[in-house]
This record gives structure tokens, C-alpha cells and sequence, in this order.
């Protein structure tokens, strides 16, 4: 996944080894990191700057944990210190958090992690820092343990603790952690590993724990990077060329510069076309003293832009050159078996094309960033998934060394996979160069929906052999695409099409004779990851196919996946997720959606109910989704129940509201969004044109069920999303006999029943 | 000068009559509550209440508010603090994700119950147009339905 490439520069120097306790100015206990050469530190450091921060436990018994991962939604403001509170063995009303900026430390074998990987990609917070956060937790608690044990002339398997106390039952002793922080700080940091709880006496991992920011949110106090406010800060935005790879050929700035407010106005250069992006466009900047006054500038711009090499490039266009490469032959990207021999014998063929279109990331805020960049160093604030990428872009564009330039990261309006590409990082410390002074560049949302790294568009055709009793003997995905991987540096022309299809996902390994090939599509759009990536167009089309699939043979779809899924057993998964995938959690799921929506009730004439699974990212999930077609097309979603295993489960609350978060966006995506290109220019520009979905289409009738299996948790933030949109346009397929083989579903129900 | 009040202080603007209120509050008062997320007040991120009613502060003129009382969502909660039902209602069903939104639909909801103090779904879906990209939209049913009961139970 995309966090791993984006950090295998930096060194994992071994996290145990790297914790040492200390006691803060005020008289806290603290266990953190060595500071080692970086000169970023947050005040809270003690020990001269020695430790990072990481967990305090103040005088007043209050608890404060450092949060190290990027908060866009998903929670883990929350969910993470759960981790640490748990084996510390604290009253969560007594915990409070604190962000840590970016923790990077250079060392003689480049960059290593500070505080542990830092970054919010791939689903990946709650599984990477499982154990090792609750090591933290527990290490701080033996240490109290030891100080009381000490204090008591006892030894520490005599001590229990209670949260936020120390207790000897024996010699009838309780101590507070906080009455020990100053003990506790002297002594060494033991070795070895310290023992965990066993789940079942967990008393805050697996209760429902609030949103930690809610009250900082409902008051309107929560921090996010729009809100940033230095003193002597300047404002900006960019008007960036709306050309894909267009350029500015001259600009006349004599109006925009009578705008009362307005300072500067210059040219940024954007890459070259075919370059790794740092930035996404060519443009010019305005600067000002307010935000308004720097968009009246803009408005104010006279520019003449160089269209480009893609002036040419239409929506209609890119299916057309899409099908003429199925056409042909492909990479063949993974071959099971015999596809063709067996086709060749096969005693029926189902064939199915389906296409998936771009789509805008979208996230509520903007994005933005607050950079300061001086001769020594800079500072940047923002919105970012991958704060590491942020320095790395900073340097790029500044050529300033990394350990120079200190990244904050502040709430998140929404990452969805975004903010995890820094190029409006880069941009705003191009400006700051440029002025000599901080600056906050702002994105309207007309800049947000024109520029960006689109999920990628593809159009996949199906083919499945079958047999007489109609088992599925061969099967074949045939995908031409717009990969996400373009302009990707350090990608080999034959790894382009791996974020693209995910060879082991199902049905490899369950249909014997397989065979799956990819085929590059040429296009000026760039694209990146957005949400759960490709598993939002693989599930759509692997999971409406197997529909097709039980429609043609005359079975029902249910009973079919629950049969090709088969029994309870793992799978090799060679891709993000695994290492193992078990077809049957899915069934597990499905037949729990089935139940809870009376799935072989009979349904009037007009109304269908539709099914969908996908394992994504380690996590498994559901969907079961009733509507309506009325005569004339109209669509009505009546119900809705999504289930989801992802393993052990920290925070229900958490969960629940991915999982309806990410079912919300499979629904709005599937309906309604799709950014299409025409000549050269992006059409989309706003929401009225980018239509997400309100509340009113959302039913009332919406159900989720977590079915938690074994200890381990796997990640939300993505595998509430993929197989709502398949279970949507299977429920569509029931209702009314229209099958919906390109999304957004948009009037096509409509069209179909008026033709 | 163009002088109104803010949640109940005086406040005056002297920059170009056509700022949008949302820039107003946001870069000169330096009250960030309201979220910029459109400006063409199509996603709510921006209400606020001006004379009582929900508006999106981005499609504003400032120019238009001499004498106006606007109210942000940092003057929602009582002086000392004490959250507005709807803002407590918001805590009990947990609602936010990223949050970003939450501001402006808690304005909008606000403004709902104060004209039907019992709204039904249909009333609900009828006025609360502001866009979540989260997906909150289930929670914020269920803490409006929440907010009546709370409002129905306060003294006021
Ligand atoms: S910012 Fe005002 S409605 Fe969107
Ligand atoms: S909570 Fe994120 S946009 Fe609503």
C-alpha cells in the first residue's frame, strides 16, 4: 500500500529499544523517545529535549497520550490511545490527548520514525500499533508497579493495580500513579517485553468510547488546517491552469493588483508533462491580506494558458480507446489453471463489461496549508495523511534538509485518501520561499474538485465458463485502465498495474482456470488512491458479475456465494491485507444480512433486495440493500444492513460510524459521481455539479452489525465502503430487470425503462 | 463601517461591502466555527443564524448586515459554557467523524427545532440539506430526534 512505499526510507530503529521514562517540568512521569538530533520538539519535552513526547501522567492523576497518526475521520484520536490506556490501566475519563507534530530523526542510515510510522493510509493505524502501543501502555505501568514496590520494600508481583492506582493487598498500601510519577521516572526502562492482558479482562478496548474532539467540535473550537492563524501570515491561493498539463503563456495582473488587499501576483511552475507530480499544475499565485481579497485577485487575472498535450482528451474518447484494447491482448497479471482449454469446453459462457469512472476525493475541508519557510527551516501546518511526505515534498521544492522542517498536523476536514499526496504542501512553501514570510494557501472548492488524483477509471470485461451443473469452471477479469500508479516514480512499467487488481482477492484460488489481465489506458487525469481503492471498482464488478453469473444459471445469488466461499479456512492473500483471506467470514456476514433483511421474503412487483461481500484490507463486509423502481424509473433505496467483521473490535462507537460512513460513501459514489474529462478541462467544478449525497437519500431503515472474530483488530476506515454499490445495483437488477453495468447509476434506470 | 453584532458583541467591518460574511467571521473576527467548504452555499458548512435564521454565511454580503445579529456556533452554548441542547444531543449520539461539517448542521438543526419542535423524518429530510462527506447523516437524524426530546424537557 501506498503508506508502506511512502516510508521505506525512513529506518525502523526498533521501538522498544528507543522508550526511556523522565519526569516533566511540572513533576509528571513520562515515557517517550530520545530525541536524538531533531530539532523539532514539542514544548512538553523533558529532559532538556531529550524525550518526545508520549505519555504523561500528570500530578493530578490526569493522563495525557501522544496521538502520532493524522486524524481525517477515521478516528484514531480516539481508538489509539484506547490502546495505551488499556494495559496503563487508566480511567479513560482521566485521559486527554495531544498531536504530535512529525517525528523524524536522521541518523547515519537516513531518516527513522521518532514516534513509530506516522501516517493514515491502507486502514493501517489499528493494526500496526496494536501491540506495540499497548506495550507502552503496560511498560509505564510496570514502572509504577516497581516505584510502589519499591516504596513498599515489596516485590511488584505483590502489587495489582486499579485504574490509576497501585495497590499492595497484603500490606493493605495504595499509592496513585501520580504520587510515583517522580519514583517511576527514575527508574531504568525495563527490558524485554512486558505482558499484556488477556482480552477478556479488557475494560476499555471493546466499549463504546465517544469521539475524543466531539465537545472541541459541537463548540466549534476543533483546530482543523483552515483554521490556522500566525501572526504576520499572509493568504493565497493559486488560479492553476485547468488544462491538464496545460501551461501559463502570459498573464496580465494590472486588475487583479487594484484588488484592495492584494500584494503579489506570480507564476508557479507546475511539472513537466510525463514528470512525477510535486505539485499538480502550473499556475499563478496571489497573495493578500485576507482570503476573500486574494479570490478577488484571481478573479480579477488575465491569463492565457498553453492547453497543452491533452487538449484532446474527451470521456467518450477514453472508453472508446478502452474497448479497443480489450480488443487485443494484455499483461497477464496472474494465470490459474487453463482458462481457455477450459472455456473452449465449457457448456456455457456468461460475459459481462463493466465500467467505473473517475471520481473527485472530496473531502469536506478544502485543502490548505500554513507554511513558513526561512532560510534555516520551516514550519508547515496542514491537513495532511502523510506528514512524512509533507517534509519530503517541502525539501523538494525548498532545498531545505529535512530535519529542518517541522511538520504539524492538524485535524483533518476528511482525508479519504486525499491528503495522502503533499502537493498542496508543496505549493504553499513555494510561495513562502518566494514572499520571504508565512503564508495559509487556501483551495476553493472549485480548485479542490478540478485538481486532483482521481480514482482511477477503468472499463472491465468478465468471462466465466461453466459447467453443466453451472459451477464455475473458468473465470477471467480483463481490466483496461487509467492507473493510479502514472507518474509514480521508481514504478517498473510491469508493476503499473498492481494498484489496479488485486491478484489474490476472490475468486483466485476457489475457481481453478483463472486468468487476469490488464491493459494500460492512456490519459492526461491524474489519479491517486481514494478510499479502499480499487476494491471500490473490483467489488462492484466481481460481485454484480457473480449475480449475472446465478441469473443466467437460474440459481439464487446467496446460495451461490455461499457455496463458492466454501468452508471455514484461510487463503494465501499476497496483497495489502493479508497474508490470508477467508472466503467463509464472508458468508458469515452474508447470511446475517440475508436474516436481517428477510432476503427470501417475496417482494412485490417493483421492489428487489440485493446482496454484496468483499474482503478489503484485512476486513471483511457486507451489504444487503432493498429498493424500489418505480414505473417510470425512479429509484428509491428502502433499507439498508451492512455488516462487518474486522476482527477484534477496540471501539464499537468507532466502528459503527465507518461502517455506516463508508456505506454512506459506497451509496453517494455509486448514484451519483463521476468526474469526466472534457477537451483537456476536468467538467465538474463544485457540488452542484459533484452532486454528494444529502441526508434525504439516506433511509431511515439503515442497520449495521459488527460480528467481531478472534483477537486481532484490522482496520475500518475502508471496507465499509466497497460492496454497497454491487448489493445496490444487484437490489436494482431484482426490482426492475435492469442491470446496471456502469456507475454512477445516475438516469440510467430511467433511460432503460423508457426505451 | 458596517456594524452588527456577533453573538451578542458589537462588531464593525470596514473592508469592500461584498465580503462574504464566512471571510468576515473568519479572517478578520477570527471566529473559525463556520467552515468554508463550497462558497456557493450548496453544503452548509458555513450556516450561521442571522436574525434568528439559518444562512449560509458564504453567499452573505457583509454588506447587507448593518444592524443585523448574527449567531456562529461558538455562541451557541450559554455563557458559562453549558451546551445547547442540540450540541448535547450531538455528544449522546457520538455524530462526528472528521467533524468539519458538524458545526453548520448543528446551526441548521437549531434553526428546524426552533420551527417545528418536533419534526418528523420527512421534516428532517425536508431542511437538513447540509452535505456530510463522512456520512454522519444517520447519527444526525437520530440526535435531532434526541435535541427535540432534550428541548421538549429544558425550561425555556
Ligand atoms: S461554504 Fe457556504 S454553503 Fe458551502
Ligand atoms: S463529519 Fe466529516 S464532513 Fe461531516
Amino acid at each position: 500500500m501506498s503508506r508502506r512505499r511512502q516510508i521505506d526510507e525512513a529506518v525502523d530503529l526498533g521501538r522498544r529499544r528507543l522508550l526511556i521514562g523522565g519526569l516533566t517540568a511540572g513533576g509528571g512521569f513520562l515515557l517517550g523517545f530520545p530525541a536524538m538530533h531533531w530539532a523539532g520538539d514539542s514544548p512538553e519535552d523533558a529532559n532538556g529535549g531529550q524525550i518526545g513526547f508520549f505519555v504523561e501522567i500528570r500530578p493530578d492523576n490526569q493522563v495525557v497520550i501522544g496521538v502520532a497518526q493524522p486524524e481525517i475521520g477515521q478516528g484514531v484520536r480516539t481508538s489509539m490511545p484506547m490502546l495505551v490506556a488499556e494495559e496503563l490501566d487508566v480511567e479513560w475519563s482521566s485521559v486527554s490527548i495531544r498531536q504530535m507534530p512529525l517525528g523524524i530523526v536522521k541518523t547515519a542510515d537516513g531518516f527513522a520514525w521518532k514516534y513509530g510510522g506516522q501516517g493514515a493510509g491502507g486502514s493501517t493505524s489499528v493494526t500496526d500499533n496494536w501491540t506495540y502501543l499497548r506495550e507502552v501502555g503496560a511498560t509505564a505501568r510496570q514502572m509504577l508497579v516497581q516505584a510502589a514496590a519499591n516504596q513498599w520494600k515489596t516485590s511488584p508481583d505483590q502489587c495489582r493495580t486499579e485504574p490509576g492506582w497501585v495497590i499492595c493487598d497484603s500490606r493493605g498500601q495504595r499509592a496513585s500513579y501520580a504520587s510515583l510519577a517522580a519514583a517511576a521516572a527514575a527508574l531504568p526502562v525495563p527490558d524485554g517485553k512486558p505482558d499484556l492482558k488477556e482480552a477478556s479482562s479488557f475494560r476499555i478496548i471493546g466499549q463504546a468510547a465517544k469521539v475524543m474532539d466531539a465537545r472541541a467540535i459541537v463548540t466549534g473550537r476543533a483546530q482543523y488546517g483552515i483554521d490556522t492563524d500566525r501572526p504576520g501570515m499572509r493568504y493565497a491561493v493559486i488560479q492553476r491552469c485547468p488544462f491538464l498539463d496545460g501551461t501559463v503563456v502570459s498573464f496580465d495582473d494590472s486588475e487583479a493588483r487594484k484588488v484592495p488587499g492584494v500584494l503579489d501576483v506570480f507564476t508557479i511552475d507546475g511539472p513537466k508533462p510525463g514528470e512525477p507530480y510535486v505539485i499538480l499544475a502550473s499556475g499563478i499565485a496571489i497573495v493578500a491580506t485576507s482570503t476573500w481579497a486574494a479570490m478577488q485577485g484571481r478573479e480579477a487575472l488575465q491569463i492565457e494558458w498553453d492547453r497543452g498535450p491533452h487538449a484532446q482528451e474527451n470521456t467518450p474518447a477514453f472508453w472508446r480507446q478502452a474497448e479497443t484494447l480489450l480488443a487485443g491482448t494484455g499483461q497477464v497479471v496472474r494465470t490459474d489453471g487453463d482458462f481457455d482449454a477450459s472455456a473452449g469446453t465449457a457448456e456455457q459462457v456468461v460475459t459481462a463489461r463493466y465500467r467505473v469512472p473517475f471520481v473527485n476525493h472530496a473531502p469536506m475541508e478544502p485543502q490548505n496549508c500554513f507554511a513558513h519557510v526561512r532560510e534555516d527551516g520551516a514550519d508547515i501546518i496542514a491537513p495532511t495523511q502523510m506528514p512524512a511526505g509533507a517534509s519530503r515534498a517541502v525539501a523538494a521544492v525548498t532545498g531545505l534538509p529535512r530535519e529542518n522542517i517541522r511538520v504539524e498536523m492538524t485535524m483533518a476536514g476528511g482525508g479519504f485518501g486525499r491528503r495522502l499526496t503533499n502537493d498542496y504542501v508543496a505549493e504553499a512553501a513555494m510561495i513562502s520561499k518566494r514572499i520571504g514570510a508565512p503564508v495559509k494557501l487556501q483551495w476553493s472548492r472549485e480548485d479542490d474538485v478540478r485538481h486532483d488524483f482521481y480514482r482511477p477509471s477503468g472499463l472491465h470485461e468478465m468471462k466465466a465458463a461453466l459447467d453443466d451443473d453451472g459451477r464455475i469452471t473458468a473465470w477471467t477479469q480483463r481490466l483496461a485502465s487509467a492507473g493510479k500508479y502514472y507518474r509514480r516514480p521508481n514504478v517498473k512499467p510491469e508493476e503499473q498495474y498492481a494498484p489496479e487488481l488485486y491478484v489474490d482477492d476472490f475468486p483466485a484460488g476457489i475457481v481453478e482456470n483463472l486468468r487476469v489481465e490488464w491493459f494500460e489506458v492512456q490519459s492526461g487525469v491524474p489519479r491517486g488512491s481514494w478510499r479502499a481503492p480499487a476494491h471500490t471498482a473490483n467489488a462492484f464488478v466481481v460481485q454484480s458479475f457473480l449475480d449475472e453469473i446465478a441469473h443466467a444459471t437460474g440459481r439464487d445469488p446467496l446460495q451461490m456465494r455461499l457455496e463458492m466461499y466454501g468452508e471455514n479456512r484461510d487463503l494465501p492473500y499476497g496483497q495489502h491485507g493479508g497474508p490470508v483471506f477467508n472466503p467463509w467470514r464472508l458468508s458469515r456476514l452474508l447470511k446475517h444480512v440475508a436474516a436481517r433483511i428477510d432476503y427470501d421474503r417475496r417482494r412485490p412487483e417493483g421492489r428487489g433486495v440485493g446482496l454484496a461481500s468483499h474482503f478489503t484490507f484485512g476486513g471483511y463486509a457486507a451489504h444487503a440493500v432493498e429498493v424500489s423502481v418505480g414505473s417510470r424509473g425512479e429509484l428509491n433505496v428502502e433499507r439498508i444492513v451492512a455488516a462487518v467483521d474486522c476482527g477484534a473490535v477496540v471501539n464499537p462507537l468507532g466502528v459503527d460510524a465507518q461502517l455506516q460512513g463508508g456505506t454512506i460513501d459506497g451509496l453517494s459514489t455509486a448514484l451519483n459521481l463521476e468526474i469526466t474529462v472534457r477537451d483537456g478541462q476536468i467538467e465538474q467544478s463544485n457540488f452542484h455539479n459533484y452532486r454528494l449525497l444529502g441526508l434525504k437519500d439516506v433511509p431511515v431503515d439503515f442497520e449495521t452489525h459488527i460480528l467481531p472474530w478472534g483477537d486481532k483488530p484490522a482496520g475500518m476506515g475502508e471496507i465499509g465502503l466497497p460492496s454497497l454499490a454491487p448489493a445496490l445495483t444487484n437490489a436494482i437488477f431484482r426490482a426492475s430487470g435492469v442491470r446496471i453495468r456502469a456507475l454512477p447509476i445516475g438516469k440510467q434506470l430511467q433511460e432503460a425503462i423508457r426505451a | 463601517m458596517i456594524r452588527f453584532t456577533v453573538n451578542r458583541r458589537p462588531v464593525s467591518f470596514d473592508g469592500p461591502d461584498d465580503t462574504p460574511l464566512l471571510w468576515v467571521l473568519r479572517d478578520h473576527l477570527k471566529l473559525t466555527g463556520a467552515k468554508y467548504g463550497c462558497g456557493i452555499g450548496r453544503c452548509g458548512a458555513c450556516t450561521v443564524h442571522v436574525g434568528g435564521e439559518a444562512t449560509t454565511a458564504c453567499t452573505l454580503r457583509v454588506g447587507a448586515l448593518d444592524g443585523a445579529e448574527v449567531l456562529t456556533i461558538e455562541g451557541l452554548a450559554g455563557p458559562q459554557g453549558d451546551l445547547h441542547p442540540v450540541q448535547q444531543a450531538w455528544l449522546d449520539e457520538d455524530v462526528p467523524q472528521c467533524g468539519y461539517c458538524q458545526p453548520g448542521q448543528i446551526m441548521a438543526a437549531v434553526d428546524l427545532l426552533s420551527r417545528k419542535p418536533v419534526p418528523s423524518d420527512a421534516d428532517i429530510e425536508r431542511h437538513m440539506s447540509n452535505l456530510c462527506r463522512c456520512g454522519t447523516y444517520v447519527r444526525i437524524r437520530k440526535a435531532i430526534h434526541r435535541a427535540a426530546g432534550l428541548l421538549a424537557g429544558s425550561p425555556s
